[in-house]
């Protein structure tokens, strides 16, 4: 059995460890500042660091983009909106190791250069977590280690928390920018990039919380140590975030590429009331099921997409026998037509008729044709909007119908559920207007 | 000028009442003026500037949507169109306490429904409504970002974990 392992989450257990005191001098960007900043971003490519966000984009690289000498400050944002259902990782560093993330903020912004101020943009339910964030800065601050002249290396750096206000979609990059700015949070066209035109105009590099918090790790024991934790490509500690129907749900710690089934059976407990497994979530939301019979894989980038989902968040949902497929399905298909952003149609319109389909197949007014119509919807919205949205509305419906497209005809046919399923929901009640 | 849809909170009330005077408290006052000295432009503050006003006001009425947009320069409309983008931006007053239960796949399998429910059938309103007293208002919202201690309620800017019919029943009485 693989061990947890407490790299990330090494002061997590320590009392008071939301304290500059417990968490230590910022050592690692005393290092950082010591450095050239190109050599802290070779450092951070040879590390192979992929964003822990969601789209694995080596972080190193997304740095070396930002152009040097732009005529208008860089921008750093951390992506702290954590809306991915599933998705409660983020949040364990936020609120008990904040240093963890600040001290990589200084790292990740001198690094990319000319960064006179950072946001984080942290969603507006996590007012606790702000507070604690804003609490850290002011501790921070007053070490001087933000502010003018940091560690004497002439960088001038400060970090502001902005709260968003619930809109699942200001976790995409550029709708998170559009919503700094003080905006609807409506992706933008790309290109240009957020590397050359970003927030206020000027290049930005947007990455996630943990992503952050691995930099200080790197630059203290190099990149080596980080490609020992996990297989090439794929390196580092890894948060997963179990949840559903677990008897032990959490975030768990473990190097990159932690086997799903290992995880759920042997360290989550197995399944609650020792149920049969239905299907598992590996990576939030957005990622196709997979089946009780697909998930001796490893939790990486690579594996997961090999397999036909995606590791994103890592944000695990573990289904049982229990539950209706159908109604889990129309339950995130909601959730996706709750949150698009009504920019493009294809979106706007198909995740709302996903959700109608799901619910009246659900209510036993389904038709025959209607697994098929759901595909084909699907079709017209994958692929055909400006952000990932749409794609990951559909990822859900598609994964679930060609798998359990028996339970889908059975609620046709005899309208109700599969014997020993259930709906969680009652169909009397109203809906509130928004 | 045609009329707006029913279900619009705005339909009946749409202008703002000018002779209510509102101002920020100076505690609030002071919170703003700090703002604008950590963005570089003045339409940035919208988003806090509006979570400040709620802070004070409780929702984003007519009157504050003016308020804001003379405090930023920026037009009712755009202020408008921010609020109503926004999920936790309220357009009409909300009960004391705002009981925002999850209901997302992972609450949903552990019996957030059943909260939902239980809720709306004891305090006697339909989803979105606030009870007589003004004491409290049920609405179902999307993933909190807590799965691994589903299912979660949110109390007005609270987390309460690990819940369930029960527990509900013991902490309603206590909010008082």
């Amino acid at each position: 059995m693989t061990d947890p392992i407490k790299v990330l989450t090494a002061n997590i257990d320590k009392p008071n460890s939301a304290s500059i005191d417990t968490y230590g001098d910022y050592k690692a960007a005393r290092k950082a500042l010591a450095m050239k900043p190109e050599d802290v971003v070779n450092l951070v490519k040879d590390s192979e660091l992929r964003g822990r966000g969601g789209a694995g984009f080596p972080t190193g690289m997304k740095w070396s983009f930002v152009p040097k000498n732009a005529p208008k400050p860089t921008y750093l944002l951390c992506n702290a909106d954590e809306s991915e259902p599933g998705t409660f990782k983020d949040r364990v560093i936020i609120e008990q190791d904040p240093h963890l993330l600040i001290e990589g903020m200084v790292i990740a912004a001198f690094a990319i250069g000319s960064c006179p101020m950072a946001y984080i943009y942290i969603r507006g339910e996590f007012y606790f977590g702000a507070t604690v964030l804003d609490k850290a800065l002011e501790e921070a601050r007053a070490k001087g280690f933000l502010g003018k002249n940091i560690f004497g290396s002439g960088f001038d750096f400060d970090i502001t928390v902005h709260r968003g206000a619930g809109a699942y979609i200001c976790g995409e990059e550029t709708g998170l920018i559009e919503s700094v700015e003080g905006h609807r949070g409506q992706p933008r066209v790309k290109p240009p990039f957020p590397a050359v035109v970003g927030v206020f105009g000027g290049p930005t590099v947007v990455n996630n919380v943990e992503t952050l918090a691995c930099v200080p790790l790197i630059v203290n024991n190099g990149a080596e140590w980080f490609k020992g934790f996990g297989s090439p490509k794929n390196t580092g500690p890894k948060l997963y975030c179990v949840s559903g129907n677990v008897k032990k749900p959490g975030v768990y710690e473990f190097p990159m590429g932690m086997n799903l089934k290992e995880l759920i059976y042997d360290h989550c407990g197995g399944i609650t009331g020792d149920r049969q497994l239905k299907a598992v979530i590996p990576g939030g939301a957005s990622a196709p099921m997979l089946l009780p019979n697909e998930i001796d894989l490893p939790l990486n980038f690579d594996a997961v997409m090999k397999a036909g989902s995606m590791l994103g968040s890592a944000g695990i949902i573990v289904l049982d026998e229990s539950v209706c497929i159908v109604d889990a399905v129309w339950r995130l298909a909601k959730f996706f037509a709750h949150e698009s952003c009504g920019q493009c149609t294809p979106c706007r319109e198909g995740t709302n008729w996903l959700e109608s389909i799901l619910d009246r197949m659900e209510r036993g007014e389904g038709r025959t044709q209607d697994a098929d119509l759901l595909l084909d919807m699907a079709d017209n919205i994958g692929g055909k909007s400006l952000c990932a949205l749409g794609d990951a509305a559909i990822g859900p419906v598609i994964s679930s119908v060609k798998k359990f497209r028996d339970e889908y005809f059975y609620h046709v046919t005899h309208k109700s559920c599969l014997p020993g399923t259930r709906r969680y929901r009652r169909l009397d009640m109203p809906v509130a207007a928004h | 000028m045609a009329d707006l849809h029913p279900d619009n909170p705005y339909a009946k009330d749409r202008f703002p009442d000018r002779a209510k005077k509102i101002e920020f408290p100076p505690e609030h006052k002071a919170r703003f003026d700090h703002l604008l000295t950590r963005y570089p432009t003045k339409e940035a503050c919208l988003l806090p500037t509006l979570h400040l006003a709620q802070e004070v006001w409780g929702w984003i009425s007519p009157e504050v949507v003016h308020y804001v947009g003379d405090l930023l320069d920026l037009s009712p409309a755009q202020v408008f169109g921010v609020v109503s983008f926004y999920n936790m931006y309220n357009q009409k007053p909300v009960g004391k306490y705002h009981l925002q239960v999850c209901t997302n796949l992972s609450c949903m399998v552990s019996n957030a429904y059943d909260i939902y429910d239980h809720l709306c059938d004891r305090l006697k309103i339909n989803p979105g409504e606030t009870t007589k007293d003004g004491l409290y208002t049920v609405v179902e919202v999307e993933c909190l970002g807590s799965c691994g201690t589903a299912p979660v309620v949110q109390i007005n800017n609270d987390y309460h974990e690990n819940m369930d019919v029960a527990k509900m029943d013991a902490l309603l009485p206590t909010l008082k």
